[in-house]
């Protein structure tokens, strides 16, 4: 039995929540217990998603429409399959770990807080649950809004600088999103995303839309050049905006690359392919060594998504090469399947990095490497979940890193042995700054007496972090049940790619 | 009785989960319970666990080699499946592999309960235990692994748990700069692993050994070619053998990739017997071994396998000769003796290789076992010079060590002796490229063999006693100066010189009964799989009549003569006339710089990878991000600046202002969007 409007649930309970608690404003410790409340029963709702889709039955279920902009004939329409099912699991999760983690971390404006975190809840889930291109726009940007105040009030002290960086990069990028779309539009008459895939483009058309496309999504994702709004957003975020944002925004972008880049324009994609493969390889290699050389852990850590994000725009930009010019549709599904394994894996793993460096900032308040040193002593088992995550991070066999870095080397070695020569180096390279910065902040002596005197995790904190390392370790030992829910969509999606459109 | 010798000697699925998972479940008890258990509970949790796996393996071994059960392969689960590739987790058994588990749970039981001595006095004991338990853990499933993706797997887990040991001591620089430096030394060797991995998917389209094997035998395959570079066909089973070696080169310590190896001697004494000496640095070469049908299709591969062996068994036993840290002696020795087993797969005796790989996990276990038994005795000094004339205070000590130093140097009768002169002998019947070099290397190493096995002996067990044995003076523990002892040195308590002995045994006596099987007789059967045209081993088998013979014979082999120049040198030198050492240094000191300075290997790589890295790294991030990237960002949007004055004044201070001010533009946008479509539309 399944709630018939789940979608629609899951997207309006929180943003409900956000509101309900928004009038708690006087009352912090209330505020913060209802939006506990309402992130847990969205998170148990949405576990109804993973079970309750059916692995074999038809593409898209929970599908739910009803003529929203009847002029534009644009519908509020939602619909999952098998990759959005994951990534709004991973939401509705990541956001209960988060208000879970910011109990001790927000003092001020706690209910503020809550309400932009709640509210960012919904409408994530709105971007990853519609199916009309509309309405995907407006959750696309809506999601800036609630992020901007959480950077912008909350944030450190250059938030503002941060702030306009983030959100006049991000902008900037959509404005070209929205056009195509409106371009979309007029050709077909229509918002949905079924419409856009089937509408016949001429190769102008399409080389035009997809550079649209990648003006919209690379920033997102982000990728090199794009990137450097993104360390800056970190450094400024407070912990909670930090998880969010790399748990979960920076998906957004790997997302809309797999919903509209690949279906709507194939042709250009393929053609194209060769500039987001360049750009990846060049964000794992260069964003590497830039990583290594950060003396800020958050900063660190922000360039080493992007190195890792790259991997999943490897994954699904490879494929294309590998349906069209090698006809070889399983490589493909192989490469697209490590691209998502990777935005879920990065997900959690990114998530579990932010909120470590979290709880080292509620304690010294400083993110300087130099700061730190040897907090194996006073913190054990913060220092065992700090190694774990960090050996996720470099893609340890075990964890989720190592499945989707693994998954995508070898698919990109059917294309072409020297792009996984150049991908693969992510394992000296990935390894090189990841523990360094354990090296430098767990092991060693104690290097001062603030260091000495840092407690050990708290049980919320022990709580939060456990739960990442479950999610790490699970994806990481049995990734299967996580791949065989998206196998559907990602059959569907290379059988469309082999198809030309002109 | 049919069905009784049915069950009873058909490989179960459910013993092998035991044998794999009773060290996880003792190394998790004992780290994650650690203060429920305590100290004695984790001993016994990780102990329990390995004995249990070691008993089975054993069983399982006889099940193979006496019980004529048939090989095991079968997957346990899927790990990941898309379309028809399937990627799996799950067990091939057979000789190869039980003799691997025997070796590895074997060994590894020895370290734990010599743990229980060696660790006693150290806060990490539970820790140290759960480590230990883990790696044996991860060793068992890379070589119980029936697919390459498993294979990968334990391979890393290893380099975790080698990782962790190596940096055990978190508070010493040196050891948590160590364990970093293995683990990306290791990570260079992956990256080619992986590719090799990779190369083996796309071109025969499964990860499955068997698979693999058996389409290795399709002629279309072996000669099959790929340009990487265009113009330049290479074959393909090259390009996959060679990146898999690459791996192997990583883990096995290979030249270029061996100068993490005498760094790792920082972790505790029986870690480096267990895993820098005895089985986790042997996973290379159990790799090449267990993939020969693949490298038998590369005559070019297996060059390089014999040349980049050979070099190491030479080059790095020659820094050997100049350590004066007990534990580094041991370990240059150990990169040396891994070259001859990779020599010996690069001429396509890979059973010779993998028989050394035996034989030196016993007696190399032992020298190091022996080595920490002596560290003991110095109050964890472990410098030769300030040791000498131990024999009398440590006997049995001296005595086994003094065995496993005859079986490395390949005494004629002890185990390293019939594994040793095999190879050397195969490479003198192979005439596969690079041949020539190998043999000259692998002769002139037994004399550099010989000569620092030899000078360990006697720095430390023999001649003039140079500590000082000094009563403590007013009471309480403190922190000794070097060559100062409280009292004089005394022999090991049981549970470490029971290990000793137990590991002496084979050391010494394995060779008689093995030899003849393992080398000649086709023992490990379909297991490794070697070319008629290579099969060097054959024809050393046509002249093989017993190991009674072989011994014999080795008294009168050029082999045994140079080894016992190298033992009459050490003696004048190091025991007959003290100073002359001295005197040499003089001499020769180009060369001995040359050699104190590993060849400025690590020199180089320190200048080169690590500032030339982070040289890098910063350039790119200064001139690229800060400078060229956000120079554009920031200059060219004079916008930004605009707004940046707008926002200055909107910045009110109060959450709300900004909210409207978003939310107005929002619905501003969304409506302009709606007008300028709607027009459109009309």
């Amino acid at each position: 039995m399944q709630f018939p409007h789940l979608l629609s649930l899951l997207i309006w309970l929180p943003i409900a929540g956000s509101i309900v608690v928004l009038a708690l404003r006087s009352r912090p410790e209330v505020a913060r217990w209802v939006s506990l409340a309402f992130a847990l029963a969205t998170f148990l709702a949405s576990l109804q998603l993973w079970t309750g889709y059916d692995r074999s039955g038809p593409l898209l279920q929970f599908v739910e429409s009803q003529p929203w902009i009847a002029a534009l004939n644009a519908n509020y329409a939602l619909g999952v399959d098998g990759i959005s099912v994951a990534l709004i699991v991973l939401t509705t999760l990541a956001h209960l770990l988060v208000v879970i983690s910011s109990w001790g971390q927000i003092k001020d404006r706690v209910a503020l807080y809550m309400a932009s975190m709640l509210a960012m809840e919904g409408v994530l889930v709105g971007v990853f649950a519609t199916t009309d291109a509309l309405l995907f726009y407006v959750f696309f940007e809506a999601m800036l809004i609630p992020m901007f105040l959480i950077i912008g009030a909350w944030g450190g002290p250059r938030r503002i600088y941060a702030t306009l960086k983030f959100f006049i990069y991000t902008f900037f990028g959509s404005i070209f999103m929205l056009i195509a779309l409106i371009y979309l539009h007029l050709k077909t008459g229509e918002f949905s995303l079924a419409a856009f895939a089937a509408a016949p483009l001429d190769a102008t058309e399409q080389a035009w839309l997809f550079f649209a496309f990648v003006a919209g999504f690379a920033i997102k994702v982000p990728m090199w050049p794009v990137h450097t709004w993104l360390p800056d957003a970190h450094v400024e975020a407070p912990t909670g905006g930090s998880v969010i944002l790399a748990a979960i925004m920076l998906k957004v972008g790997g997302y809309g690359f797999i919903r509209f880049s690949l279906p709507i324009v194939p042709d250009a994609s393929h053609e194209f392919a060769w500039v987001i493969i360049a750009s990846s390889l060049i964000a794992i290699i260069y964003i590497g060594y830039v990583a290594l050389v950060q003396e800020d852990m958050k900063k660190l850590v922000a360039y080493s998504s992007v190195a890792h994000m790259a991997f999943v725009t490897l994954g699904i930009f490879i494929a294309l090469a590998l349906v069209r010019t090698h006809g070889n549709p399983l490589g493909a599904r192989l490469g697209v399947q490590g691209a998502m394994v990777q935005m879920i894996s990065h997900g959690f793993v990114s998530g579990a990095m932010f909120a470590c460096i979290g709880v080292m900032y509620d304690r010294l308040h400083t993110r300087m490497i130099k700061d730190y040193g040897g907090l194996s002593q006073p913190m054990p088992w913060f220092a065992m979940f700090f190694v774990l995550f960090s050996f996720a991070n470099c893609g340890l066999p075990g964890t989720s890193g190592f499945v989707a870095e693994f998954m995508v080397i070898l698919a990109a070695f059917q294309d072409s042995p020297l792009i996984a020569l150049l991908a693969a180096f992510t394992l000296v390279i990935g390894a090189a700054y990841t523990l360094w910065l354990v090296k430098r902040i767990v092991f060693g002596p104690v290097t001062s007496e603030r260091v000495a005197g840092m407690q050990d995790l708290n049980p919320r904190e022990w709580i939060v972090l456990a739960v990442f390392a479950i999610g790490v370790l699970a994806i990481g030992f049995y990734p299967k049940p996580l791949t065989d829910l998206m196998e559907p969509a990602v059959q569907n999606l290379v059988q469309q790619l082999a198809l030309s459109k002109f | 009785m049919a069905a009784f010798q049915e069950r009873w000697f058909v490989i179960s699925k459910t013993v092998l989960l035991i044998i794999v998972l009773a060290p996880l479940v003792g190394g998790l008890v004992a780290g994650l319970f650690r203060r429920q258990v305590g100290r004695a509970g984790a001993a016994a949790a990780a102990i329990i666990g390995v004995a249990l796996s070691c008993v089975l393996s054993f069983w399982v071994f006889y099940q193979l080699a006496w019980g004529g059960a048939p090989v095991f392969n079968q997957n346990v689960y899927t790990w990941v499946e898309v379309g028809s590739f399937g990627m799996h987790i799950g067990f091939l058994i057979d000789r190869l592999t039980a003799m691997m588990m025997v070796v590895v749970s074997f060994v590894s039981l020895m370290v734990h309960i010599y743990t229980i001595g060696y660790m006693a006095d150290d806060d990490g004991y539970q820790r140290f235990f759960s480590y230990i338990a883990l790696f044996t853990f991860s060793m068992l499933l890379l070589c119980m692994a029936n697919n390459f993706l498993q294979l990968f797997i334990g391979w890393e887990l290893v380099g975790l748990a080698s990782y962790l040991l190596i940096g055990f001591w978190f508070k010493r620089p040196s050891a948590v700069f160590a364990n970093l430096k293995a683990f990306l030394v290791n990570r260079v060797g992956d990256w080619g692993f992986v590719l090799g991995i990779a190369g083996v998917l796309y071109w025969f389209g499964s990860l499955d050994y068997a698979q693999v094997f058996a389409a290795t035998l399709d002629p279309v395959n072996a000669a099959r070619t790929v340009e990487i570079i265009p113009g330049h066909p290479w074959s393909v089973t090259t390009v996959i053998c060679v990146c898999l070696f690459i791996g192997a080169m990583g883990k096995s310590a290979q030249v270029p990739l061996h100068v993490w190896l005498p760094d790792s001697m920082e972790g505790p004494t029986p870690i480096s017997a267990l895993i820098h000496a005895a089985t986790m640095v042997t996973a290379g070469i159990f790799m090449v071994a267990r993939t020969s049908p693949l490298f038998e299709l590369s005559e070019m591969a297996l060059s390089f396998v014999l040349v980049i062996g050979a070099t190491t068994a030479l080059f790095t036993g020659l820094i050997g000769i100049v350590q004066n840290d007990i534990k580094r002696v041991v370990a240059y020795s150990t990169l040396s003796q891994l070259g001859y087993m990779t020599v010996a797969l690069g001429v396509s005796a890979y059973a010779g290789g993998v028989y050394h790989l035996m034989t030196h996990a016993f007696f190399k276990a032992l020298l190091f076992l022996g080595a920490g038994s002596v560290i003991i005795a110095m109050h964890h000094d472990q410098d030769m010079r300030r040791m000498g004339g131990l024999a009398k205070y440590m006997p049995i000590t001296a005595i086994t060590m003094w065995l496993g130093s005859l079986a490395l140097v390949a005494a004629p009768g002890f185990s390293g002796f019939f594994s040793k002169d095999l190879i050397i002998e195969a490479v003198g019947e192979s005439s596969r490229w690079g041949s020539g070099y190998a043999y000259f290397c692998v002769m002139a190493g037994v004399f550099v063999t010989s000569l620092y096995s030899f000078r360990l002996l006697y720095m430390t067990f023999h001649g003039k006693e140079r500590f000082v044995v000094e009563p403590a003076r007013g009471g309480a523990h403190h922190d000794h100066e070097p060559g100062h002892l409280e009292h004089p040195p005394r022999e090991s308590p049981w549970v470490i010189t029971v290990p000793l002995v137990l590991l002496a045994i084979p050391s010494v006596l394995i060779g008689w009964s093995t030899v003849q099987p393992m080398l000649f007789g086709g023992w490990f059967g379909g297991s490794i799989r070697v070319a008629p045209a290579n099969d060097v081993l054959k024809v050393l088998g046509q002249e093989f009549h017993g190991p009674l013979a072989f011994t014999l014979h080795g008294f009168t082999q050029l082999t045994f003569w140079i080894a016992l120049a190298g033992f009459a040198v050490a003696t004048w030198i190091w025991l007959l006339n003290p100073g002359l050492a001295t005197k040499a240094k003089k001499t020769l000191r180009p060369i001995y710089a040359m050699l104190v300075n590993k060849y400025w290997v690590d020199d180089l790589y320190r200048v080169l990878f690590m500032q030339g890295g982070v040289g890098f790294g910063r350039g790119l991030w200064k001139r690229g991000d800060v400078g060229v990237i956000d120079g554009a960002v920031n200059g060219s949007s004079w916008i930004v600046a605009r707004t940046a004055a707008v926002v200055r004044w909107v910045q009110s201070g109060y959450l709300y202002h900004y909210a409207f001010a978003m939310i107005v533009g929002l619905i501003l946008l969304l409506g302009g969007l709606w007008w300028t479509v709607a027009r459109i539309a009309a």
